[in-house]
């Protein structure tokens, strides 16, 4: 299992996952899943620590999996967040705003 | 923690008396409602201040017909979300007519010293480290009022008849 | 309408500074999310999926052009250019920043608005009747005393922390277009035997996750004493609501448990000891407050209007749209304008920052300079002289606001759903788009007729599912979004909750469902009979058995 920790930035709402180098990247394609259990607390625990410093809000690990050579998460709830709304496809992450 | 009264830190009179530890010698005590209801003619005798201390759940109907016994009634907020000792500080005051120290302990925060100062408490039991600069800070955001409560402030209705 | 005096402006402006500094504790770190999450939803600021979202309160449904400009301002500048109205007479955000939100209330507040208590558990916006103050059947305006009520509950010391939210609604007709009991406290403004102005009250009304009817505890409650009427039913409540299950919160469960006529007589008790203290109401209170609410300048008119007639003859969409669309009004030449927001396949109450500037416009010249919104997600213009429905008409044309929908099968009630709401657990919206689309035909809806549609991402019914005609509510079911079909419910003053038919259907089937629920009721419905009638003459097996198959 694929998982990354996904968040909402504090100061305006976006939604980001923690990539590299614990970077905050607005795009899930920027973001290295980890398919180990240990790492995976170590990055929650990372996230929370970032909730603490007023970065990020309600820190949460999710499963991701590959489709079509990019990263998309498996739950529909987590998919609508790393892509914008179904019924507006010129907002959000799939309209690059 | 710090207590906070009339703007000012004070110091603490009474010695917290858990369930049914022994009581000291003397000096003003905060007991339990079940303390209070087991001992009452004990600690009248003492002769010292009495509080109780009353959890969410104890509603102040409890102790109504004790009031001019006690000095002090400390409300417990178990987190700041329960808001039911709101309603057991006014009635307190309004119906009851305690004019006695209305405490509130337990989770009690800046945000929510005016919405208790407004319903009748006096004393904030508070962890800060600037409790008297957070007390000001509290009460001057707010200077309309609309609601008629036990405190005196003029309600925006009540300004508008003048 | 209401106007702000020297007290209410300087109260949401210095709120709008507090939550300033409010914001700025956030980003110092000196309040944790948990402690400030409460503090800014009572100021109308939730976080969602994509983004913060703002929701404005549209006080008992009523706004000004002045107001509508502003909202269409705060899209424009702090959000994607549009605005969502909701299922209780608001307009939400679904793009805010919370670094702009100081800046955006002190925009709020230049015009008299604000999101104080549009979340959070406590009191929230008080919800209307979007005819009040003109509808033909109309006994009193409740307006009066939404407006009292607003001031009443607006940051209430003793109640700003209740178990849960909390929502009241007023209306004063006998059509019930508020849904008063499906309210934590429902009140029906009607007169006495001898005259006199009173409120019928119910408590307990709800729908979400345990959806109950409201129970009626007292038949006349005499105007002045509504504040503290409904402080004693709150002070109650915040101390008996229950506080150890979020889902068991609400008053309908402390009313469902104990018994409306228990509880009604502990409220009976705690008033009589209020009621002749300082909430209780002077006439000269509710006489000035009355004042803002007096009829405009309405002009001597003709009942019928020669032009209104010769136009409808002359152009066929207009005369749908005015069949569809208007409202008998209590002035002689003027009428009620319904205008939708729910056109074919898009979004059901989502309004454009244009489209709110060129209606803003629209209710200047034709509606002075006023305007509702309803629950049902849609604009009302409450005062429009008939000579001028054919203009207004061409006009909404031109915004993309003239859908002859009204209480038609297109014109659904639905809630943000998984597109957008962090609660959700379907989408919801993309299923209105194609419900609407399948009945897009005017003509066709138009011989279905009354129908009401509602519909919710989960079972927290924010689209009230549960008093549609047809309910629709989407669950998660193995990371598939299903989709429930209930008959039977109402929002009316027959109000009463559907009935769950059978097994989910999947995004098309349950668009196909609909539609065999609708033949039914074509093929059997009796003359005239509306469908809500011809569902309770046949009760669900006729719907069941075709949906389902028939019981062998």
């Amino acid at each position: 299992m694929q998982q990354v920790v996904i968040a909402n930035r504090l100061t305006d709402g976006v939604v980001v996952f923690l990539g590299r180098n614990r970077c905050w990247v607005e795009s899930l394609d920027d973001c290295p899943p980890t398919e180990q259990t240990d790492e995976a607390s170590a990055l929650l625990a990372l996230g929370v620590k970032a909730e603490e410093e007023q970065e990020i809000v309600g820190p949460d690990l999710i499963e991701v999996a590959s489709h079509q050579g990019t990263l998309v998460p498996v739950k529909m709830r987590e998919a609508m967040r790393a892509r914008g709304p179904s019924t507006r496809t010129d907002l959000g992450k799939q309209a690059g705003n | 923690m710090p207590l906070l009264k009339n703007e000012a830190i004070i110091k603490e009179l009474y010695t917290r008396v858990e369930g049914e530890d022994t009581l000291p010698d003397r000096g003003a005590v905060l007991v339990d409602l079940a303390r209070w209801q087991a001992d009452r003619s004990a600690l009248i005798a003492r002769g010292s201040e009495i509080g109780v201390r009353l959890t969410s759940a104890e509603a102040p109907e409890a102790i109504a017909d004790d009031l001019s016994q006690l000095s002090l009634v400390a409300l417990e907020f178990p987190a700041f979300t329960d808001g039911r000792a709101y309603s057991y500080a006014r009635l307190l005051r309004e119906r009851y007519g305690f004019q006695g120290e209305v405490r509130a302990v337990g989770d009690v925060l800046l945000e929510q010293l005016h919405f208790m100062h407004r319903s009748g408490f006096d004393c904030f039991e508070f962890s800060s480290d600037q409790p008297e600069e957070d007390w000001i800070i509290a009460q001057a955001d707010m200077k309309v009022w609309y609601q008629p409560t036990g405190d005196k402030r003029p309600t925006a209705t009540q300004l508008r008849r003048r | 309408m209401y106007e702000y005096d020297e007290f209410d402006a300087d109260f949401v402006n210095q709120r709008a500074l507090q939550f300033g500094r409010q914001v700025e504790s956030r980003l110092s770190g000196k309040l944790s999310e948990d402690q400030f999450r409460p503090i800014r939803l009572m100021n109308g600021l939730y976080l969602q999926l994509h983004a913060y979202m703002l929701r404005v309160n549209v006080p008992y449904g009523c706004l000004n052009s002045a107001q509508m400009r502003k909202l269409a301002h705060i899209a424009r500048v702090y959000d994607k250019d549009y605005g969502h109205l909701t299922t209780r007479q608001n307009m939400q955000f679904n793009w805010i920043k919370l670094s702009d939100m100081p800046e955006i209330l002190l925009e709020l507040a230049s015009v008299e608005m604000h999101g104080i208590q549009s979340s959070g558990n406590c009191i929230r916006n008080i919800t209307a009747d979007e005819y009040a103050g003109v509808a033909a059947e109309e006994i009193e305006d409740p307006r009066v005393y939404c407006e009292l009520l607003r001031q009443w509950s607006s940051l209430h010391p003793e109640f700003s922390f209740l178990p849960r939210k909390f929502k009241i609604a007023v209306t004063g007709s006998e059509k019930d277009r508020a849904v008063v009991k499906a309210h934590d406290i429902g009140l029906r403004l009607h007169r006495n035997e001898n005259g006199e102005e009173g409120f019928e009250v119910f408590v307990g009304g709800g729908l979400g996750r345990t959806p109950f009817i409201g129970k009626s505890i007292r038949a006349f409650l005499p105007t002045e004493h509504v504040l503290s009427y409904c402080e004693a039913i709150l002070r109650v409540y915040n101390q008996l609501g229950r506080r150890d299950n979020k889902y068991k919160a609400r008053i309908k469960i402390l009313v469902h448990e104990m018994g409306s006529e228990a509880f009604s007589e502990l409220v009976e008790k705690e008033w009589a000891e209020i009621k002749q203290g300082a909430l209780a109401l002077p006439q000269a209170e509710i006489e000035r407050v009355r004042e803002f609410f007096a009829p405009p300048a309405y002009e001597a008119l003709p009942e019928e209007d020669p032009d209104f007639e010769a136009q409808r003859k002359a152009e066929p969409g207009f005369a749908l749209w005015a069949r569809q669309q208007l409202a008998a009004h209590k002035r002689a030449g003027y009428a009620i304008v319904n205008v939708s927001c729910s056109p074919v396949g898009k979004p059901p109450g989502d309004i454009s920052s244009a489209q709110m500037e060129g209606f803003a416009d629209l209710a200047d010249t034709y509606n002075f300079g006023e305007m509702r919104v309803t629950h049902n997600q849609n604009l009302v213009l409450t005062d429009v002289r008939k000579r001028d429905l054919f203009d207004l008409w061409k006009k909404l044309v031109a915004l993309g606001l003239a859908t002859a929908n009204h209480g038609l099968i297109g014109d659904t009630i639905c809630c943000p759903g998984l597109d957008y709401c962090a609660l959700a657990t379907a989408r919801s919206i993309p299923l209105a788009e194609k419900i609407s689309e399948r009945f897009a035909d005017p003509e066709r809806q138009a011989e279905i007729g009354e129908i009401y549609l509602n519909m919710s991402g989960c079972i927290n019914a924010c689209g009230h599912h549960h008093v549609g005609n047809i309910g629709i509510v989407g669950v998660d079911k193995k990371n598939t979004e299903l989709y429930q079909l209930m008959l039977g419910g109402s929002a009316e003053e027959d109000a009463s909750l559907g009935k769950i038919l059978g097994p989910g259907f999947d995004e098309d089937g349950i668009v196909d469902a609909v539609e065999t629920v609708i033949n039914i009721y074509i093929d059997m419905r009796e003359p005239n009979e509306k469908f809500i009638e011809t569902y309770r003459r046949l009760g669900p097996e006729p719907f069941k058995d075709r949906l389902y198959g028939a019981p062998a």
